[in-house]
């Protein structure tokens, strides 16, 4: 298999690329304001054809999470970490909590147990309590 | 927009042999297609049609609009690139030399890059040459030509990984930079994977798959784990192969899995993997997949 920096077969090529920038967004790894990889850039980087890329950056262009600039390429649209962390917390439940809550049942893990163990690792992760 | 390759009710017989069989199908421009399928399916008989090195015996084929045989204008813009070229008594020098004078955008940049990066010595006899470095020439004059129609078939025998490497990482950026129709015909399906915006499979002269590949990727699955597990799971699905060794089952599922699925994939504790494009391809020419439909042509 050739190597995809990371991309794997699961999904379209063009949404994984959409993915990956948006990690990047929500991480503050890129700024709002920030100049996003070109097409090309991200062709040769993941060694993906140019289309690819461009179909995962209109994806988000879509979703208004980059602005085009005429001329000098794509940005990070302003409050776009905000509202993609938004819309990340309302999925974090289905995506995270309910198969966690789930294999902790499997496993005779009790809600207390389980509550102790996340303070536990988040404590080891240098996490903050609310 | 006129297609950059059109090819309508094609045939090609070779004393009764079907070799091509009533393929139609269109290529846009802009584009790099995969053209995948088992020896003998026909692949090279098809690209040789369209380089208008070959008759067809029923049929019609139009490069950027026009007939391609014996057609100068249509030829200059349209680069052949095959397995085992075979190359005049020249000596590599010369060969590029003589490929610079007849492609009208042909770049003496590129190719002094890819020359060096082929290692190629420009004073050896093309027939001195190794299989691979013939092979690496030909890549040479198939990407510095930058051909509106870019025809690769099989151009990589004897070339090892890294010069294969080097072949997709200069025909992503030089395809970058001037788009053009490129149609690669290849088994290494997988190492190619990323390049390909499209993909026909082609078996027994006919076109069985002609897809985008973000509409195949995650088309199928394969699923595995308790047979029993495995069975409440695929259900009511179409399923391409199941495999079983003791209480242990894996089956191929046809069809994209959404979200509710996984979970309930997970809860039952079985292994979900998606189905590489080379699998998926495999399945296409020699599955008995949908097993209602039967095939005719044995």
């Amino acid at each position: 298999m050739r190597e995809m920096a990371g991309l794997d077969e699961g999904a379209p090529l063009f949404v994984q690329v959409a993915e990956r920038l948006a990690d990047e967004i929500a991480d503050g790894t890129l700024p709002e304001g920030e100049r996003v990889p070109s097409t090309n850039e991200l062709a040769a980087y993941y060694r993906i054809n140019p289309a690819t890329a461009a179909k995962g950056i209109a994806m988000l262009t879509d979703d208004t999470l980059l602005e085009k600039r005429r001329g000098i390429g794509m940005f990070v649209a302003a409050g776009a970490r905000t509202r993609l962390l938004a819309e990340r917390r309302k999925r974090f439940a289905e995506r995270y909590v309910q198969p966690l809550v789930a294999e902790a049942g499997r496993l005779g893990i009790d809600a207390d147990e389980l509550v102790t163990l996340i303070r536990e690792s988040s404590h080891g992760q240098g996490g903050t309590r609310p | 927009m006129t297609p950059a390759i059109s090819v309508a009710g094609l045939s090609r017989r070779y004393r009764g042999q079907l070799a091509l069989d009533n393929v139609s199908f269109d290529i846009g421009s802009g584009s790099i297609t995969g053209l995948l399928g088992r020896n003998g399916a026909g692949k090279t008989t098809l690209l040789r049609i369209i380089a208008g090195h070959e008759f067809a015996s029923a049929g019609s084929v139009r490069v950027l609009g026009a007939r391609p045989v014996e057609n100068d204008h249509v030829l200059r813009q349209m680069v052949f690139v095959r397995e085992d070229q075979a190359y005049p008594d020249f000596r590599v020098g010369k060969a590029v030399q003589a490929a610079s004078w007849f492609y009208p955008n042909w770049s003496h940049e590129r190719a002094g890059a890819l020359l060096e990066e082929f290692r190629l010595p420009l004073n050896r006899k093309i027939k001195k040459l190794s299989r691979g470095m013939r092979s690496a020439l030909g890549i040479v004059i198939g990407l510095a030509a930058r051909a509106e129609i870019t025809l690769f078939d099989e151009p990589y025998a004897g070339l090892d990984p890294v010069a294969r490497q080097i072949f997709y990482d200069w025909l992503l950026a030089d395809y970058a930079e001037h788009p053009r129709t490129v149609l690669l015909s290849t088994h290494l399906i997988d190492e190619a994977a990323g390049l390909l915006e499209r993909v026909m499979v082609i078996d027994r002269g006919q076109i069985v798959l002609n897809s985008g590949t973000d509409e195949l990727r995650g088309g199928a699955t394969s699923v595995s784990g308790p047979a029993i597990a495995v069975a409440e799971f695929t259900s009511g699905r179409p399923v391409w192969n199941r495999r079983r060794v003791a209480a242990q089952e894996s089956a191929v599922v046809a069809g994209a899995l959404d979200e509710a699925d996984r979970a309930r994939a997970a809860a039952l504790h079985l292994h979900l993997e998606p189905l590489t494009l080379q699998q998926l391809v495999v399945h296409a020419v020699g599955s008995p997949e949908p097993p209602a439909r039967e095939r005719t042509s044995a």
